[in-house]
């Protein structure tokens, strides 16, 4: 055997950057290059930051993430027919592969959703005619000579512009969005629908799952989560609140409410409380980067699933099973309702989700090997290694060790990401963002 | 969080076999009990201005008619709807007996304003479709009035939960059909008024006509003000017996502005 597979997996992660918001952090998303990071937040601002040159020509060192470019998505509204305020937090963010030199994203609050162009300008054009350099219009009987005006390079400006507004097809609240592989179409999903854009058009878009029922009184079950398959482009997922994961395929209908695969877990019946359906409401769904798993995080867990196969989990991790007796504390409190988001490393052998006590949590699947880790100031001194921590669920409290009864539920971590190629990872606290990388 | 429930049980039976089953079933019945009281507290509880969260709803409202079903099996529940006088059908939730009581004691104080939308005959670019009861609640008046008679409620259960031979009260987790009363409060819950919205990019000229009419039909500032009185107010608002009085105060206060409404739709049409 060789030495490197008998090591133990190290989570050996250095603070790279903190960034403070001035709004609580509503989502946070590498691009695909993972060369930028883009965060949103409750005031419906986004905020991009972007990894620093040096450090792409540089491969052993990698650099730190500055802001590249930060601008207003969403803004709140009024709708007047039902009297209700539409809030700008930005629900999501989701980028489209690059095609040319500017980027695009998709960001969507509550009801619309915005495609945002984001590009360089680093020229202009000087020496006009008619125009003086200040923009001031020259008389055009002072001018005496013509010259062919140049692009003169100037400090570097990010632009972002709203290229499309995708807007009143979502009676209930937007919770997901996702682009296609084919980057032509993306689906976006509310409480009880889920609709099929093309970029392009933004006047039109299909439903594709309807689970509202006829009669409103009936309802009982919602979507939590959807997304698109990575390569497939006719098949996509989405979550309820009962636990469960339909796999569709557009192929088989316009209308995908007869699902291909319905993936479930039979519920253990010693666990059985008041509590069991809220705590398996699963709050987000995100496909492995091979399409060949799927991960699904419920309240007190993780669950990675086999598309192949619809009965069980192939695996599952315990996120804070000590917090399974004071599920009705946390009822009462509404933490319960915490939606925690979850993702996977760049080969899927890492998967990372949030907690509580801005604690977040690594399942590594190849060693079976987990950690706690915190994002907080306190713990992350520069220049050394993030150290793991232990919850103590009982009996002697030992040194360095945590209490059940001690963590804040107050400071959660419910948004993290994991850059698509290197071992760099966002973890968002309520109002802070911080970047950790493996340490070289 | 084990000490959440404790008050100091009664000792109704001396028999030792079946003192410590008992008690463990009172123990249980008063922790449903509880958190029954806390998930209707939590369905009242609305914000202002902003839509609630709807999954959060739907599992609150779950877990009332898992509690709701479990009751009724036991039996229970038919005690507590007794307990409130029993003037509606039995098979109601308990919330919506309490609510009625409570709000009906609001409205004659002159009670805050109703606010309804009118179904809008005729209109080609949306369907608004109303839920035929949205009531408004005081929670600060109607909360003490809703945990007083269920504690004095529970006291009365608690003898009946002892009377009860051998049955240990367990979470059968039966997927009992839930009773017409639960359908009738969620649908109360959730079958707020819906749009739906017609083709997006809609006539803009339409819209401005709709917008314009929307302003001075709705009131704004006296329905805000009306919120500002009652904290709780919102559309996913557990409901109740207004159902079949829209009020009669709304209803005049719409009815003008309900014929004007139709002129206007008689000029969009026609032209």
């Amino acid at each position: 055997m060789e030495a490197v597979s008998c090591q133990c997996y190290q989570f050996n992660l250095l603070l790279v950057m903190l960034f403070v918001t001035a709004d609580i952090i509503s989502t946070v998303e590498f691009n695909h290059s993972g060369e930028l990071l883009a965060t949103g937040d409750k005031g419906g601002r986004v905020v991009i930051f972007q990894q620093e040159l040096e450090s792409k020509n540089q491969p052993q060192c990698r650099g730190e993430y500055n802001v590249y470019s930060t601008f207003q998505s969403h803004e709140p509204e009024f709708d007047y027919l039902k009297s209700l305020e539409i809030e700008e937090k930005i629900n999501k963010i989701r980028w489209l592969p690059q095609k040319n030199a500017a980027q695009f994203l998709l960001s969507t609050n509550d009801k619309t959703i915005k495609l945002w162009k984001i590009s360089e300008r680093d020229k202009r054009p000087e020496g006009y005619n008619l125009k003086e350099e200040d923009g001031r219009y020259r008389d055009p009987t002072t001018v005496t000579t013509l010259r062919v005006p140049v692009f003169q390079p100037m400090d570097l400006m990010v632009e972002a512009s709203p290229r499309r507004v995708f807007a009143n097809a979502h009676t209930y609240h937007i919770n997901s969005i996702s682009v296609n592989s084919d980057c032509e179409t993306y689906l976006s999903a509310d409480d009880l629908r889920i609709n099929l854009w093309n970029l392009e058009i933004t006047d039109r878009s299909f439903n594709i799952v309807d689970i509202k029922p006829v009669n409103m009184e009936e309802l009982t079950e919602v979507i939590t989560a959807a997304e698109f398959h990575p390569n497939q482009c006719n098949t996509f997922v989405y979550s309820s609140s009962k636990g469960t994961i339909r796999l569709c395929d557009m192929r088989a209908s316009a209308l995908c409410d007869q699902h291909s695969k319905l993936f479930e877990e039979p519920e253990d019946p010693s666990n059985r409380s008041f509590f069991s359906e809220i705590i398996s409401s699963i709050s987000d769904v995100k496909f492995s980067h091979s399409g060949r798993y799927m991960m699904t995080r419920d309240y007190l867990s993780v669950k990675i699933w086999d598309l192949n196969m619809e009965s069980r989990p192939v695996e599952t991790y315990q996120v804070h099973e000590y917090l399974r007796s004071k599920l009705c504390s946390l009822y009462e409190n509404d933490c319960i309702f915490d939606k925690f988001e979850c993702c996977w490393n760049g080969n899927d052998s890492v998967v990372m989700t949030g907690s509580y006590n801005n604690f977040f949590r690594m399942f590594d699947r190849g060693y079976r090997q987990d950690v706690t880790l915190e994002a907080s100031r306190e713990s992350s001194k520069p220049r050394s290694v993030l150290k793991p921590r232990k919850v103590c669920t009982g009996g002697k409290r030992k040194k360095d060790e945590i209490s059940v009864d001690s963590l804040d539920f107050n400071k959660k971590i419910l948004h993290t990401a994991w850059h698509p190629q290197d071992n760099i990872i966002a973890v968002a606290t309520t109002n802070n963002l911080y970047i950790f990388q493996d340490k070289l | 969080m084990a000490n959440m429930y404790s008050k100091g049980t009664k000792r109704k039976f001396f028999d030792s076999v079946d003192a410590a089953m008992d008690n463990k079933a009172v123990l249980y019945s008063r922790q449903r009990q509880s958190l029954l009281d806390m998930s209707l507290i939590k369905l009242q509880l609305c914000h202002m201005l902003v839509e609630p969260n709807m999954c959060r709803s739907v599992l609150i409202a779950n877990t009332v008619r898992h509690i709701q079903e479990e009751m009724t099996h036991d039996g229970s529940w038919q005690l507590v709807t007794e307990a409130f006088g029993g003037s509606g059908p039995s098979d109601h939730l308990v919330a919506t007996e309490v609510l009625c009581r409570s709000s009906a004691l609001e409205q004659q104080g002159g009670g805050p304003k109703l606010y309804s939308v009118m179904g809008y005959d005729g209109c080609r670019e949306e369907e608004v479709v109303t839920d035929e009861a949205l009531c408004s609640v005081t929670f600060s008046d109607g909360a003490p009035a809703l945990l007083g008679t269920i504690d004095h409620c529970w006291d009365r259960a608690e003898l009946r939960m002892v009377a009860v031979e051998d049955r240990v009260i367990k979470d059968s987790g039966s997927e009992v059909e839930s009773g017409e009363g639960a359908k009738t409060v969620m649908g109360q819950v959730f079958g707020t008024f819906e749009i739906k919205n017609g083709a997006p990019g809609s006539d803009p000229a339409l819209e401005e006509l709709f917008s314009a009419v929307d302003a001075s039909y709705y009131d704004l500032d006296t329905m805000l003000t009306s919120i500002q009185s009652t904290p709780k107010m919102g559309p996913y608002n557990l409901l109740d017996s207004m159902a079949s009085s829209h009020g009669p105060t709304s209803n005049s206060s719409c009815r003008t502005d309900l014929s004007e409404l139709d002129h206007i739709m008689e000029i969009i049409v026609g032209s």
